[in-house]
């Protein structure tokens, strides 16, 4: 590593710590002189004093709300994906299901909670589904326009050397697509813990969107916020973790 | 320009009844249907023969139409009519002993430089140890040794179109195409690649039809010329070049070599 780019990485990590620390220390400077009533709004103190109080309870219902993200993230993919594919490769698919996409995205998936629950009922099912239903949209467009990008010329070498359909689609097209899929995968993994509050916030009896609505009821702005960040560190979490299976699924992308 | 031009005049390439010639192309004709529904023209009426073991080249004019005509001998793109033989057999689709070099490298970034050269092996099925040391040969011979396990991203242009090049050359083709394939780099690392091309020529010895639009290119490289007309494509002379191998870029600045330069120019239109 040269020199250069050694500054780069310090520099990289120490402004955003600057940045946080500045922003932390406003907000506890604020509450604290002007002695805000924390059920309005905890300092971070409070908030980390709650965190620590309030950490089996934190920890245990973490779980389902990781569980609910995860199941519907997977299940977008694992549906999304192959129905990018056929979308992607056949103009009677597209014209057929394009607009049925547009139409069950610009449903708000606030509005649709309720009857969602009516039907999957209050547990973990119906925060998956409505998980999966908001990140199933940027997957599918992400990979349909990824597999519509590929380079013309990467097209017509598989051709030069008579490649199959399926040949150039797994050799050439589907690698090509991979960084729009994961773009879209990035989106929607922290769509999807967006998908599994909504579910606890209509109707639950577990998860960190149920203790987040249980605390603010019961005045306890700490733990309320106390549980946002839990909720904003799950995310975050989600979110490395597809940043990892980037650079596990195209370690080309980095340099 | 079906019959064989009887005279030794300078335009017509010697189109005779050589059925022994590796490849022969007859009144090939290509057009489209433009939008307005009228037809446009790209190739007009091309003939000649390839003679096995030889390079020739395709010159001409950005946009004359010598691409297209690439194209339909590598069987990407079709005639609309017209005879298009490779070994006898009409050219309909891409064949695999045929080996096509871009105008762009077209390397896959998610693969490093030895798997983007074996990738027709891949897809004939034949990616086999010898497959690979072939590869590896390939590497050592264009001074690529030591970047098999490079990212494209990491090699220069020219680099990058030697490995393109390798990748031409693994499944060892009969024919090889090249569409103005130095054509993107500068002018230095272009004159190395025409180096290059001689030396694997010795090598491989396949039969070569190569585009461009460079003069000087053509001459140091080919054994014959086959000039282009402006669209629509036709032959505007068929130039043997009977320049000496081993050939050197001392050559560049020869009578012989600059002679043949003139004589491509004038059949360009671009001098008298």
């Amino acid at each position: 590593m040269k020199p250069r780019s050694r500054i780069h990485t310090i520099e990289a990590i120490v402004y955003p710590i600057v940045g946080i620390v500045a922003v932390l220390g406003l907000w506890q400077a604020y509450v604290t002189v002007f002695a805000v009533n924390p059920i309005v709004l905890p300092g971070p103190i409070a908030i980390a004093k709650a965190s620590v109080k309030h950490f089996d309870t934190l920890l245990e219902q973490t779980w389902p709300t990781l569980a609910e993200s995860i199941y519907g993230f997977a299940l977008a993919v694992l549906i999304g994906v192959p129905l990018a594919v056929c979308v992607a490769n056949s103009r009677i698919l597209n014209l057929t299901f394009y607009p049925i996409l547009i139409a069950t995205q610009s449903i708000p998936k606030v509005a649709v909670a309720p009857i969602i629950l009516v039907w999957f009922g209050v547990g973990m099912e119906s925060k998956l589904v409505i998980a999966f239903l908001v990140a199933f949209f940027p997957i599918v467009v992400d990979t349909a326009t990824g597999l519509r990008a590929t380079p013309p010329g990467l097209l017509e070498l598989a051709r030069s050397v008579s490649a199959s359909p399926s040949q150039t689609f797994w050799k050439v097209q589907f690698p090509a697509a991979m960084p729009f899929i994961i773009s879209g995968a990035k989106v929607a993994v922290t769509l999807a813990v967006i998908g599994a509050v909504i579910g606890e916030f209509v109707g639950s009896n577990e998860g960190l969107g149920n203790l987040l609505l249980a605390a603010n009821s019961q005045l306890d702005g700490p733990l309320a916020w106390a549980a946002l960040v839990w909720l904003s560190i799950l995310g975050i979490g989600l979110f490395f973790l597809v940043v990892v299976a980037e650079r596990v699924l195209m370690p080309w992308g980095h340099h | 320009m079906v019959a064989a031009p009887t005279s030794s005049q300078s335009a017509g390439p010697p189109v005779g009844g050589s059925s022994r010639s590796f490849g022969r192309f007859r009144n090939v004709h290509q057009e489209f249907l433009q939008e307005s529904g009228k037809p446009l023209v790209a190739i007009e009426d091309i003939s000649f023969d390839l003679a096995e073991g030889t390079l020739v080249s395709l010159l001409g004019p950005s946009g004359c139409g010598k691409t297209s005509f690439l194209k339909i001998v590598a069987g990407l793109a079709e005639a609309t009519y017209g005879i298009v033989e490779i070994r006898g057999q009409q050219v309909t689709r891409p064949q695999p002993d045929f080996g096509f070099v871009f105008q762009q490298a077209n390397l896959m970034p998610w693969r490093n430089v030895l798997d983007n050269v074996l990738f027709p092996m891949e897809i004939l099925r034949r990616k086999d140890a010898a497959a690979k040391r072939r590869a590896l040969e390939l590497l050592a011979l264009v001074g690529l040794s030591g970047f098999e396990n490079a990212r494209p991203s990491q090699l220069s242009g020219g680099m990058q179109q030697r490995a393109a090049l390798c990748r031409a050359l693994v499944h060892e083709p009969k024919l090889l195409l090249m569409d103005e394939p130095f054509g993107a780099l500068d002018e230095l690392t272009r004159m190395e690649m025409h180096d290059l091309l001689l030396q694997i020529r010795k090598v491989t010895n396949a039969t070569t039809l190569f585009v461009t639009h460079s003069i000087s290119e053509a001459v140091y490289l080919s054994d014959v010329i086959v000039a282009f007309s402006k669209r629509p494509a036709r032959i505007a002379d068929y130039i043997e070049v009977d320049l000496p191998y081993p050939r050197t870029p001392a050559l560049r600045y020869d009578a012989a070599f600059t002679g043949l330069e003139h004589r491509a120019g004038i059949a360009l239109g671009i001098t008298r």
